[in-house]
């Protein structure tokens, strides 16, 4: 078992370093910098100090070696457009990124996997087909477009939800929240739902066909001889059966959504990463896109790592053979 | 000879069965076709900025603007019929998606179909790569690619064939693995054929129907991801207003009640995407063999 | 308590697929005293398991039970609410399968599970629930119960693994088990041991057994009591000895005569011509005859069910009896 982890763990060491160079080269290569940073009027002399400064000048490969060495001492420079270090920046932003994807994740996974359980066991009932119908649309539909439809909805015709912004939020163990407060639970809602609609969608379909394929299993048929009732079958057998590929894809999904919460937090203008991202990216800061996708490849290479090792624990089957 | 005796006749008989996927494939085709036709039948060149007035700005639907026609649909912020504007926007979004899906599918499935044929470090290479870009959402990747090549149909393409092909790739890998065990290839292999011709003639071929599913979904996809590109902006210059941008443009009026705006071709959007999407449902299920009765 | 245990009249499972009705059991017909061991052979498709199924009603769509009569104790099973049904199924009458890898749950403790199966019928606490399974896992011979009750399906070897299936059949000492060809996937040595304790079992605890399988040898090694099934219906049905020694059906014939055990070395074994028909499309009156070399033109017509001293057979030219 521990072999297995360590072999993983290197794994994932050597693909962050990969990352690294794909989002470097990718993001150096192309753009220009000069152009964001120095003014078009500055005399040559400016130009020539300002592009040492930031090492401009070196090859390429010079430039990735003092990034990285940088990055080891925990600085990925400074924002072009905000002039402050860009770890900070983004750190700043995480909060509300984390909760408000972490409520859209919960929240799908706590609706879609008993919805996706029912339609699994009665397949051919109308709740169970209109329940399909639904998750279909939340395939379909563009996240951006129900974002509007629940803003044109909740906050314009009806009034009842703010339209976007984070509103207040309260400081509890040394991280901003929303949840903590009604005003800062009814700014949260809307981004949530639009953010856990396409989750939802997926989470039932995986449900349901975990399901299905379990029932039809002797193991479900040797449970009802065996005198259980249909509610302990499903808790107890259908459950845990279909829990490894859902903890999969849930670890999978939270990376994604964070990715995703970009569209989200643009709509409803919710002050996360995904917002800065868009900004940085239309402003050209280098510096943030550069650190944004290195810490995002982080994410999820852990998350892929995490996952594999929880494989390990749910089903004691993996360990040993991958191990073997 | 009669209709189901060819495996595409089967398979049209067996599509013919769901209601669903019939009216999903006639919307889908009746949606081309209109996308196709827009500069026939719409009743304004949306791109002409001459011919728009700003009279006719953010009128409701059913209004009779300075040209004399009806704006069925209400007029957007420059005094753009539209229906026009969705017709030919929907020409794009079209245009788009299945560029982005062939293009996708033809790198994909070869990359994948090579890798299963190869072996060795070829294939080791070629699918760690794909699984490390299957983990990274196509979204992201697609965005960062924009923001990285600018605006324009021929980047948006690019970036939308980088972020999809992965899907293909593994799709095509898998079935071309277990393919490439049976017998025929074997049969094929021994022959004095060159690798690249039993590899496309023979091997991708049998690999197809998984790849027809994906590329249905990656249509889908395709052109959802076009217009959350651009309806954040990123997507196609503003000279070609595709359904996102439209779709962004009325945002700001949302909020003052001209719904309609944004609404109509969000509505044209979802439509196309659903009914795809409902297509490739059906196709999927039918291919499935383990739902097979 | 009299001694009939089971009775079954004129059961009849139909599948309704898309291709037409599959008549998987038509008719069957038979009673079992308590403790006795009655095994049930035919080829795969014969219906003998879809038989077993119905006996516990659970006979998955598109099947079902469409008429006669199954009694078990002489409360009628057929027909009965689902809730009902589901209180008698683990605690008299009980069923293991074929394969114990497919049976047991892979990602729940042995157990976890022997615990779900015990409080399905009994409200005991954990502490009590965990005792109760060590014993029986002890009662069906696996060492160091307790310890073992921690431990996965995939730690157990096969026969082991069955062991646990037919400890939880065994929780509640039904009085009936229906054994669907619990040794077929087992190793050839392993099976006799299994096919040993679970006749020690039945006889100690008045059990008794369905024994279900394809394998003529296994079963006559097991059973008092011996039916033949063959495309749906009961074909002949006698004690043991008898129907081995003295088969009155052809097919049984042709079943024993396929037995390696019964040839001589070196002779050739033989077959039954011919495959197992197609339920959909069973030929009018006996569904074997187009297999038979006894058919004659009346064997269009449906054989009555026929019986002699000690046994029943359906078929309008049996083999004459033995002197």
């Amino acid at each position: 078992m521990s072999g297995y982890i360590i072999q993983r763990c290197l794994q994932a060491v050597v693909v962050m370093f990969a990352m690294s160079v794909i989002v470097f080269v990718g993001v150096y290569a192309i753009g220009n910098p000069m152009d964001v940073l120095i003014p078009l009027d500055a005399p040559q002399d400016v130009r020539a100090l300002i592009i040492a400064r930031f090492g401009l000048d070196l090859p390429l490969w010079k430039q990735y070696l003092v990034f990285l060495g940088n990055v080891a001492q925990g600085d990925f420079g400074r924002s072009f457009v905000y002039a402050i270090p860009v770890l900070d920046l983004i750190v700043s932003r995480l909060p509300a990124t984390l909760e408000l994807t972490l409520a859209a994740v919960i929240g799908a996974a706590a609706i879609g996997v008993p919805l996706g359980i029912w339609a699994g066991y009665r397949p051919d009932a109308l709740s169970s087909k209109t329940i399909m119908g639904v998750s279909i649309l939340g395939f379909s539909v563009p996240t951006f477009w129900v974002g509007l439809i629940l803003i044109l909805t909740f906050a314009v015709w009806l009034g009842w939800l703010p339209a976007g912004g984070r509103g207040p939020v309260d400081v509890v163990l040394g991280v901003e929240w929303s949840i903590f407060s009604l005003e800062g639970l009814s700014h949260l809602l809307l981004p949530a739902v639009n953010l856990a609609l396409f989750k939802l969608a997926m989470m039932i379909r995986l449900a349901r066909a975990g399901t299905r394929e379990v029932m039809l299993t002797d193991t479900i048929k040797f449970a009802r001889a065996a005198g259980l009732s249909e509610g302990t079958i499903v808790r107890h057998h259908v459950l845990k059966l279909i829990a490894v590929p859902i903890v999969t894809v849930f670890g999978l999904e939270l990376g994604s959504t964070l990715a995703f919460a970009v569209v989200t937090e643009t709509i409803f203008s919710w002050p996360g990463v995904g917002k800065l991202i868009i900004d940085s990216i239309t402003s050209l800061d280098r510096p943030v896109m550069v650190a944004y996708l290195i810490l995002v490849a982080l994410l999820f290479v852990t998350i892929n790592l995490l996952i594999d090792l929880a494989y390990a624990v749910l089903d004691p089957r993996v360990a040993r053979s991958r191990a073997a | 000879m009669s209709e189901a005796a060819t495996p595409l006749g089967r398979f049209w008989a067996d599509f013919k069965d769901s209601p669903v996927a019939v009216v999903a494939l006639v919307v889908v085709v009746a949606i081309v076709v209109l996308a196709i036709g827009a500069p026939w039948i719409s009743p304004q060149n949306p791109y002409d900025l001459g011919g728009l007035s700003l009279l006719d700005a953010r009128r409701p639907p059913g209004h009779i603007g300075t040209g004399g026609y009806v704006h069925w649909l209400g007029t957007d912020a420059q005094g753009r019929d539209l229906l026009s504007a969705i017709l030919y926007g929907l020409l794009i979004s079209v245009q788009i998606g299945f560029m982005a899906g062939c293009v996708a599918l033809a790198v994909g499935a070869s990359l994948g179909v090579i890798a299963a044929y190869a072996g060795g470090l070829i294939e080791t290479l070629i699918m760690r790569i794909v699984d490390l870009q299957l983990s990274f959402p196509a979204i992201l990747l697609a965005l960062v690619l924009v923001a990285l090549l600018g605006q324009g149909k021929a980047q948006l393409v690019t970036a939308l064939v980088a972020a999809q092909y992965a899907y293909f790739a593994r799709t095509a890998y898998g079935a071309a693995t277990t393919e490439r065990r049976k017998d025929y290839i074997e049969a094929a292999t021994a022959t004095p054929l060159s690798r690249t011709r039993v590899i496309f003639r023979h091997l991708l071929p049998n690999c197809m129907p998984p790849l027809i599913v994906v590329a249905t979904v990656q249509i889908a996809n395709s052109i959802s991801l076009e217009a959350t590109l651009s309806f954040l902006g990123l997507g196609l210059p503003v000279t070609e207003p595709s359904l996102g941008m439209l779709i962004s443009n009325g945002f700001v009026y949302m909020m003052s009640g001209r719904y309609w705006i944004s609404v109509y071709p969000g509505i044209a959007l979802i439509v196309l995407i659903v009914a795809i999407n409902l297509v490739g449902d059906q196709i999927r299920d039918q291919l499935n063999p383990r739902l097979r009765r | 308590m009299s001694a009939l245990l089971l009775e079954v009249r004129d059961l009849r499972t139909h599948f309704f697929t898309r291709a037409g009705v599959v008549k998987a059991v038509d008719g069957v017909s038979f009673t079992m005293e308590r403790g006795q061991v009655l095994g049930l052979v035919g080829e795969s498709g014969s219906g003998k398991s879809v038989t077993g199924f119905s006996l516990l009603g659970l006979v998955d769509p598109p099947g079902r039970i469409v008429g006669g009569s199954i009694r078990l104790d002489g409360e009628e099973l057929v027909g009965m609410p689902l809730d009902e049904l589901r209180r008698l199924r683990g605690r008299r009458i009980a069923m293991v399968f074929q394969d114990p890898m497919m049976t047991l749950n892979p990602v729940l403790t042995v157990g976890a599970q022997m615990t779900l199966a015990i409080r399905a019928h009994e409200k005991v606490t954990g502490v009590a629930a965990r005792e109760r399974a060590a014993s029986v896992l002890t009662r069906v011979g696996i060492p160091d119960a307790a310890a073992r009750l921690d431990a996965y399906p995939h730690e157990f070897s096969g026969g082991m693994r069955q062991r646990v299936a037919i400890a939880i059949a065994m929780t509640h000492s039904p009085g009936l088990i229906v054994a669907d060809e619990p040794t077929t996937a087992l190793d050839v040595s392993i099976q006799a041991q299994i096919l040993h304790e679970m006749r020690e079992l039945s006889r100690e605890s008045g059990t008794a057994l369905v024994w279900i399988s394809h394998d003529l040898a296994t079963v006559s090694s097991v059973a008092e009591r011996i039916m033949v099934m063959y495309a749906g219906r009961l074909v002949e049905e006698g004690p043991t000895a008898t129907v081995l020694r003295d088969p009155r059906h052809p097919y049984t014939r042709g079943l024993l005569d396929s037995l390696p055990a019964t040839a001589r070395p070196g002779q050739e074994l033989r077959q039954v011509p011919g495959n197992t028909p197609s339920l959909l499309a069973l030929p009018p009156g006996c569904p074997f005859a187009p297999r038979c070399v006894r058919a004659s033109e009346r064997c269009v017509e449906d054989p009555e069910h026929r019986v002699d001293a000690v046994r029943a057979f359906r078929c309008h030219h049996p083999l004459e009896r033995a002197a």
